[in-house]
């Protein structure tokens, strides 16, 4: 039986759903305090919770055998030999998403009673707020993958909401729409991956059930390929909500949203729920190298590309917009190189700085009366000394420069990619009695009869098994092409970060004056959310130091007992030199990025850039229009859909179907009876011919 | 154990003492005969006494309900008298987890269809009233009988009524679409008739399913037999490319017509495959599985696309119904627990989102007397608490977690994959062409999920979203304490099947095991010989 032994739990979840609840159905009659209010102690309450939960589950550490605490709600869905709970799990990875969610959350929400006070949509705002914070926590709490499954569509569903928040712009609740709909792709592959996981590992979701079944090899479930083809199709969910290639298209529209959206949803909890759930199911992953080297290579793929796209953008939102889906794409290299915890290690940190940034921006674009073209920024350091500091604070984190938080993941992603190494013992080990099964039914699907020659059996599965090592030792090379794509992320990071900076805050005001002169520091609702998060910028990555062979590395071993089979399977061993070496080379990187925009933007835009972009014209255009990408779906996906639905219901629905195959009998068993009508003329001697002309050939026909 | 389960699915578990299901069965009838004694022009009256009939037919299911036994195999409650003796026709109704959530549905949307037409409907309402209640009969008649000759008669019944509706109180073209909607359906029941008055004879003169059903029928006679029941019900559903009926019946019905139309009467389709065509005919079913499943895949596509480049929201709505049924489709042939929970589930969901999403489309043409998308756009800012709940059922349609829509999809794809996985040692020809069928298209029928989402969320920008453009629509005014009433029960339950739907799942399980001990082995045994025999070797170590 089950040991239900924390009802916290599920508080921590009811709690923003209630508040979501009171404040969409009565919100109209409250005044904006009470919504205020209602909205942002629920999520307050949950994080207080969650430190309460992250507590007892350090004071479990040691003395038990499992850092975990679970509740039972009720049974959800039961069908057949299918049957998931509505159940909670909180172990180190969950606990520590808790602590993110509510935190980071709960600081938004603050933020938002000053960002949005002047508008009157506010209740609906906190609502969708409390509600997104439910789903999140939903998705992180969640015992098994359909529980995960519900938050995942939930986040989906409350940020297309959120981005369409100010329906009545059309733009706007286009971009909802566009990420709703890209998700779905996604989530079509995480669909598919659970009922094939259901149908291959005893239908159950459950995580430890699943880890249970993919830990040992007399369970194996099937063999690499099919593995493999579960993993991509989970990342495909991934690639969906985490925005990588080739799905990433809706989180750059997802800016429409109100800005503490921006930064809550699509830069700190969110997005990241595609990493989460690749370590969640590290177990599965480590299995199948092939899966892990395409979602290594993706995620760089990603990390570079758009960090290139935010090198020429001019919209302070889309340069932060892309610069998310660059980190993701650290993210996701990382998990793909199975550095399961520093990949959710980049999460932590970024959750700050990112959100720091976000909301920095937001407070910049009120300020400036929600003109948000950096063009148009400048000097803007001694008007809004409070957003500066924290600004830049921030972008000395994600730039990657030491000591702050950024430089920790980062490097320790880097350095991870490296040295990335499948353990093709353990995997064979697991794998053996598949490679046996594969020959028994190669050599039976020979034979007519069905029987095998038992000798055969061994000599094919030690090919199949030789294969497979080979297949996998091919991969190795790739760890190389992914770090150097990364480090060039790096590269632009550094730079694109700080172009922003400069532009925004340093140098002479390039806007409109009138603008400039009521600009004014944030009130303190605003301003808190800054402090404490750029706060976290600089010390959240101490928990991470890699000094000392990961031995002060608080953040890895906490999450330990999740991500233990995953480091098994992908064990990679860096001697301490090459880790040292690499951390200065990120680090020269990074300071290069920071020299260089300081050289080209540190009085506003300088002609070196100017010229820079007319001599490589088309280059600059296409990182301008990001690559065409959105204009390439257009194309090929959205037209064709439309086109081909119109020609179908026109040529087959309407005139095939409808008309030739179910009116046309009818019309034609109505001509039938005109004809048929002719015949009946009341003439008599009509008939009578008829009736001598029928006697006639029976006569005819019989003689 | 297992043999008795199976054999017992078709019998009667329990008789009941008191006629309870006939009453049900002809509550409504009696309502619409003592509206006869109404004068024509008391409108109000008339509206009073059909609700009031509905709800106390409400009530009586609700007793049926209660006293149902979830964990029984085989028809409960049954009333089993000599009807037309002569002939050996019997009248059995008889409740079982099949019919009893069909039963549920029909009884608890006929109150909210009334409440509905009181607006909706501006004209002769007696008459109205008076053919609703005897449709309702005619649905409730045809769930329960398991007599064959009575379920015919039931089953035409329903017929005349829905005629007369979309005849008398629909749109432009009504006549059209009625006669297009008679004829087509009549075209499928004929057929049916001729293949129960086959089995009549074969019999040697008993219409009861159970009987009828232990026949041993030749191949030859199983496919074509099979094939005359299922044209009938697969134009009911409608399958496509039987589907043309549909979109022009429900464009030109008046709202309770429609929701009628989508609520329940297309789920006597479906309902009829797995009470009549299967059991019957097993063994067809396997035969005709690979184009049935093709069908179900093409509609589920099809529909969408369909629906994506409609201009009127009635007719995108009628054709997310072909999509939507696909699903069920999709859950009847696999034919496996999980897929056929899910389709029986999904059959009720379908009723209470899609009649949700008709009563909305009808509060919105009784304001503008249109329904072409482009009238509107923007409509959010002048009717929030309508846009509300227009995105809330939406999202139900699209299956979001949490709603019912998704409960029901996620087990009907959950048992397709299972049965296209299965996990045999021997993957040898015969049986992989149906595996890989139902993968293939499994994985294509998902599309469908995605595609959902791309019509409804562009319908839904359309109407609500956006500024205010055209001036007709700046006078709307939002939902009244009635609208909101209905509207508000139709979300409950939404949210209750999709938070807790062991409640519904509970009524079914019994019933889906046993089906599938009865007819999966027959039915495997024609499209995947090879798993058939898995199969039933785990069933003998299950059994040990």
């Amino acid at each position: 039986m089950e040991v239900n032994n924390s009802a916290i739990l599920p508080l921590i979840i009811l709690l923003p759903l209630l508040g979501g609840i009171v404040n969409g159905l009565f919100g109209k009659h409250f005044s904006r305090q009470v919504s205020y209010f209602i909205g942002s102690t629920t999520v307050l309450a949950s994080f207080l919770l969650s430190v309460q939960v992250f507590l007892s589950l350090r004071g479990l550490g040691a003395a038990h055998a499992e850092q975990a605490l679970r509740f039972t709600l009720f049974q959800w869905i039961s069908g057949g030999s299918y049957s998931f709970d509505f159940a909670f799990l909180a172990d180190p990875l969950s606990s520590m998403m808790l602590l993110v969610v509510t935190g980071v959350g709960f600081l938004v929400h603050l933020y938002s009673t000053s960002y949005m006070d002047d508008d009157p949509g506010y209740a609906r705002y906190f609502s969708y707020l409390n509600l997104f914070v439910f789903s999140m926590l939903v998705l992180v709490l969640g015992k098994n993958l359909a529980m995960l499954f519900i938050g995942w569509e939930g986040v989906g569903a409350c940020s297309y909401l959120l981005i369409g928040f100010w329906f009545k712009d059309m733009e706007k609740a286009e971009a909802g729409q566009k990420a709703f709909v890209v998700n779905r792709i996604g989530d079509i592959g995480f669909l598919i991956a659970m009922f094939l996981l259901l149908a291959y590992a005893g239908g159950s979701l459950d995580y430890d059930s699943l880890r249970t079944h993919f830990s040992d090899s007399i369970h194996a479930v099937d063999h690499p390929p099919t593995i493999t083809l579960i993993c991509l199709l989970l990342f495909v969910g991934a690639c969906g909500k985490s925005a990588q290639i080739p799905l990433y298209v809706w989180l750059p529209d997802a800016m429409a949203g109100p800005t503490p959206v921006s930064a809550l949803i699509h830069a700190a909890t969110m997005v990241t729920a595609g990493v989460y759930m690749i370590a969640r199911l590290n177990f599965i992953f480590a299995l199948s190298p092939v899966a892990m080297t395409v979602i290594m290579l993706v995620g760089a793929l990603t990390a570079l590309m758009a960090a290139s796209i935010g090198l020429v953008q001019n919209d302070i939102k889309k340069v932060l917009a892309y610069s998310t889906v660059s980190q993701l794409g650290y993210m996701v290299m990382a998990v793909g190189a199975g550095a399961f915890a520093s990949g959710v290690f980049h999460l932590f940190t970024h959750a700050f700085f990112k959100a720091c940034l976000f909301l920095g921006a937001g407070a910049v674009i009120h300020a400036m009366h929600h003109e948000q073209d950096i063009r148009n920024y400048g000097g803007l350091r001694r008007k809004l000394p409070v957003i500066h500091a924290t600004f830049l604070i921030s972008c000395i984190a994600i730039a990657g420069l030491p000591p702050l938080a950024g430089f920790f993941s980062k490097d320790a992603i880097l350095a991870e990619t490296v040295a990335f190494h499948p353990e093709t013992e353990k995997l064979t080990e697991y794998y053996d009695g598949q490679f046996t099964r594969a020959a028994v039914m190669e050599l039976r699907a020979g034979t007519k009869d069905g029987i095998v020659d038992e000798a055969k059996i061994a000599p094919l599965a030690k090919q199949n098994k030789e294969t497979y090592v080979k297949s996998i030792e091919r991969l190795a090379p790739l760890r190389k092409v992914a770090f150097g794509l990364a480090l060039l992320a790096a590269l632009m990071t550094a730079f694109y970060m700080f172009r922003l900076y400069f532009m925004t805050f340093a140098g002479e005001y390039r806007g409109d004056h009138h603008t400039f002169e009521h600009a004014h520091d944030s009130p303190w609702p605003m301003a808190l959310p800054l402090i404490v998060l750029s706060g976290l910028s600089v010390c959240a990555g101490w928990l991470g130091m890699p000094f000392a062979e990961g031995k002060f590395n608080l953040f890895e071993h906490w999450l330990d007992p999740v991500l233990e089979r995953g480091k098994e399977l992908v064990h990679g061993h860096l001697e301490p030199s090459t880790e040292y070496g690499l951390m200065a080379l990120s680090t020269a990187v990074a300071a290069f990025g920071v020299a260089l925009a300081w050289s080209w933007y540190k009085a506003g835009p300088s002609t070196q850039a100017a010229s820079l972009s007319t001599a490589a014209q088309p280059v600059y255009n296409t990182l301008l229009n990001k690559y065409y990408v959105d204009e390439f779906y257009f194309a090929v996906v959205i037209k064709p859909l439309r086109w081909v639905s119109q020609a179908l219901f026109h040529a087959v629905d309407r005139l095939l179907i409808d008309l030739c195959m179910v009116r046309l009998p009818g019309y034609a068993l109505l001509g039938l009876s005109q004809v048929g009508r002719l015949v009946q003329t009341g003439d008599v001697q009509t008939y009578l011919v008829g009736v001598v002309a029928g006697v006639a050939a029976l006569a005819w026909y019989l003689i | 154990m297992d043999t008795s389960i199976a054999q017992n699915w078709l019998q009667f578990h329990s008789l009941s003492s008191f006629p309870l299901l006939t009453l049900l069965c002809a509550m409504p009838l009696g309502f619409a005969l003592l509206a006869l004694a109404i004068p024509d022009e008391q409108t109000s009256a008339h509206k009073a006494w059909s609700f009031v009939g509905s709800l106390v037919t409400l009530a009586v299911a609700l007793v049926v309900l209660g006293g149902f036994d979830r964990n029984a195999v085989g028809l409960q409650q049954v009333d089993d008298y000599a009807w037309i003796p002569s002939f050996g026709a019997r009248w059995t109704l008889g409740v079982d987890g099949l019919s009893l959530p069909l039963v549920m549905l029909t009884a608890f949307l006929m109150p909210i269809i009334f409440a509905g037409a009181w607006s909706a409907i501006d004209k002769r309402w007696k008459e109205f009233s008076i053919a609703m209640l005897i449709l309702e009969t005619g649905m409730l008649g045809s769930l329960l009988a398991v007599d064959l000759l009575s379920f015919y008669v039931f089953w035409e019944i329903m017929l005349v009524p829905m005629y007369l509706i979309v005849g008398i109180w629909g749109g432009k073209d009504r006549i059209y679409a009625t006669v297009k909607f008679f004829i087509y359906t009549m075209f499928g029941s004929l057929l049916m008739l001729v293949a129960i008055l086959w089995l009549y004879q074969k019999s040697g003169g008993s219409f009861a399913l159970a009987q009828l059903a232990a026949l041993n029928l030749s191949d030859k006679e199983q496919t074509w037999l099979f094939a005359a029941f299922a044209l009938a019900f697969l134009i009911k559903v409608p399958v496509f490319p039987f589907h043309t009926w549909l979109p022009d019946a429900h464009t030109e019905a008046p709202t309770p017509g429609s929701v009628v139309l989508a609520g329940v009467m297309l789920k006597l389709g479906t309902y009829g495959l797995l009470r009549f065509a299967i059991p019957l005919f097993p063994s067809a079913m396997g035969t005709f599985s690979p184009l049935l499943m093709t069908l179900a895949v093409i509609g589920i596509i099809f529909g969408a696309l369909m629906a994506y480049v409609q201009t009127d929201v009635k007719r995108l709505v009628a054709y997310s119904s072909v999509s939507h049924l696909g699903f069920v489709m999709l859950g009847i042939v696999i034919f496996n627990e999980e897929s056929l929970q899910g389709a029986v589930l999904q059959g009720v969901n379908h009723g209470i989102s899609t009649g949700a999403l008709f009563l909305l489309v009808g509060y919105l043409y009784e304001r503008r007397h249109t329904r072409e998308i482009s009238e509107f756009g923007g409509i959010a800012a002048k009717m929030p608490v309508y846009a509300a709940f227009f995105v809330f059922v939406t999202m139900s349609s699209i299956a979001l977690p949490l709603t019912n829509g998704f409960v029901g999809e996620f087990l009907i794809f959950a048992g397709s994959f299972k049965e296209g996985v299965q996990a045999v040692i021997a993957p040898v020809a015969e049986a992989g062409r149906w595996r890989n069928t139902v993968l293939v298209g499994g994985g294509i029928a998902s599309l469908g999920v995605v595609l959902g989402a791309v019509y409804m969320l562009s319908m839904v920008r359309r109407v609500f979203f956006g500024q205010i453009t055209n001036p007709a629509n700046k006078a709307l005014h939002d939902l009244d304490w009635r609208e909101k009433t209905i509207m508000a029960i139709l979300a409950c339950f939404i949210l209750w099947i999709g938070v807790y739907p062991s409640s519904w799942l509970n009524l079914s399980k019994t019933t889906v095991h046993a089906m599938v001990l009865a007819h999966r082995p027959a039915i495997l045994q024609v499209r995947a010989p090879l798993d058939y025999k898995h199969e039933a070797i785990q069933h003998e170590h299950a059994d040990r």
